[in-house]
């Protein structure tokens, strides 16, 4: 029962989380804030996902002795690494390629009085 | 409690589609690299929760696999865009 709401607890969190990345994505203005949004976001996002898929395979050892369940939290943490490592480093290189490309950033200064047109 | 990972998964597939708006209208390169490192990451979230839902371990195997390809091809997309390769 507490396995229950604590995998409903970080499935939500792991789902918000990815959704606000993919508001962002669409949302942003230029390159950088976007992969600002998305990367850390849908990181954080996944790895709450698969805590969850872990406590839920803890329950399901403790409860049936299956030992199936013990590979599959195994699996998940490596997953989780490779995750967490390859999401960095790839944000880093797209980020670098952006920017020799020529892509510059969009100056963050809200003009409101020009917007208004007075 | 198995239901969960299944509506999950479909809720990771829906912001997959709304990730796809933006590597449509995307202006340059870079964004469409970005949204499709998101797709990619969602994609092995999916992945890891399906494998769960459907008791295939096999499903777990290919996510990691995935995540080490996807992040081969962002590297090389990334090395063409700024104009290294």
């Amino acid at each position: 029962m507490v396995a229950e709401i604590l995998v409903l607890i970080f499935l939500i969190i792991g789902l918000l989380f990815n959704a606000l990345g993919i508001i962002g994505l669409i949302r942003f203005p230029d390159v950088y804030t976007r992969m600002h949004a998305t990367t850390k976001s849908t990181t954080f996002g996944s790895i709450f996902l698969c805590f969850g898929v872990i406590i839920y395979a803890i329950a399901t050892l403790m409860g049936t002795g299956d030992s199936q369940y013990l590979m599959v939290i195994l699996h998940t943490i490596v997953a989780v690494f490779a995750l967490a490592i390859t999401n960095a480093v790839g944000a880093h290189a797209i980020a670098r390629a952006a920017h020799r490309s020529g892509q510059m950033p969009t100056p963050g200064v809200v003009d409101r009085l020009a917007e208004a047109n007075l | 409690m198995i239901e969960y990972f299944f509506i999950s998964a479909l809720a990771l597939v829906i912001l997959m589609l709304g990730s796809m708006i933006r590597l449509y209208i995307g202006p340059s390169i870079a964004d469409r690299v970005v949204a499709v490192d998101a797709i990619n990451t969602m994609t092995i979230a999916a992945m890891i929760l399906l494998g769960v839902y459907y008791k295939q371990l096999i499903f777990i195997d290919v996510a990691i696999v995935y995540a080490l390809l996807s992040f081969v091809s962002t590297l090389y997309i990334a090395k063409y865009v700024g104009g290294e390769l």
